[in-house]
């Protein structure tokens, strides 16, 4: 029996399936944190730049939601909530900034 | 097959779609060569990706826990705004001349986010100078 993350879906059939499912959930959203960096870095322009930086945000909602999965808890909800207004309103303020020269006019 | 099983396999095919569009959808983002068509990969992220990783904390929670359907608010959050910052990015990729500059409008002169910084009208010759910006 595989205890990757101690997580608490008890002993049944089933379990080390979801272990090994959540274990790759968090690598391949980890790998794709990181190309999404990578196309901040790189991005030739700034509409790419703002558009990675949305995906990161999206991201880290899922991260977020996984490690709340791997500790059975549901206490993150909150914490993704917010993370996703954040993530709007970031992305609106940016693109307005670019768009206007100013976020408030 | 009792509850128990179904929601711990359900649970884990949704993260697997989940992570597997997540994945194609930043591959997308980094791999397009062009700032409009890379536009279009991460509406895969967020929305097929983040619902099913949402789902399947769903589905965990009824099954292990104290099922709620909080989640849903996040996912309807994403969804709702969504198409408006994915407007707002390509606004700013026709501001910024990254794609091929849209036809003349039929009613109005100009675009206006095309419309230079500070000039009301846009003048007729490119060499007439401007008050500056």
């Amino acid at each position: 029996m595989i205890d990757l993350f101690n997580l608490p879906v008890g002993d049944g059939p089933g379990a080390t399936f979801l272990a090994w499912s959540v274990a790759i959930s968090f690598a391949v959203v980890v790998i794709s944190q990181i190309l999404a960096m990578v196309r901040v870095a790189v991005g030739p322009g700034s509409g790419d730049r703002i558009l990675a930086l949305d995906t990161m945000v999206v991201n880290a909602i899922a991260l977020i939601v996984l490690l709340g999965i791997s500790q059975g808890t549901s206490i993150y909800f909150e914490a993704s909530l917010i993370i996703a207004m954040l993530g709007f309103v970031s992305t609106v303020a940016l693109a307005r900034f670019i768009l206007r020269g100013d976020i408030i006019e | 097959m009792t509850w128990t099983v179904i929601g711990t396999y359900a649970t884990a095919i949704c993260l697997l779609i989940g992570s597997a569009f997540v994945m194609v959808g930043t591959i997308g983002l980094v791999k397009l060569k062009d700032s409009m068509t890379r536009l279009h990969a991460p509406t895969k992220v967020g929305t097929v990706g983040v619902g099913a990783v949402l789902a399947a904390s769903i589905i965990h929670n009824f099954t292990f826990g104290y099922g709620s359907y909080h989640e849903v608010l996040i996912m309807a959050f994403l969804f709702v705004t969504a198409p408006v910052s994915a407007n707002f990015i390509a606004k700013v990729n026709i501001h910024e001349r990254e794609c091929d500059t849209p036809p003349k409008p039929t009613v109005d002169e100009h675009w206006a986010t095309l419309k230079p910084n500070g000039i009301e009208k846009m003048p007729d010759q490119p060499a007439q100078p401007s008050n500056g910006g």
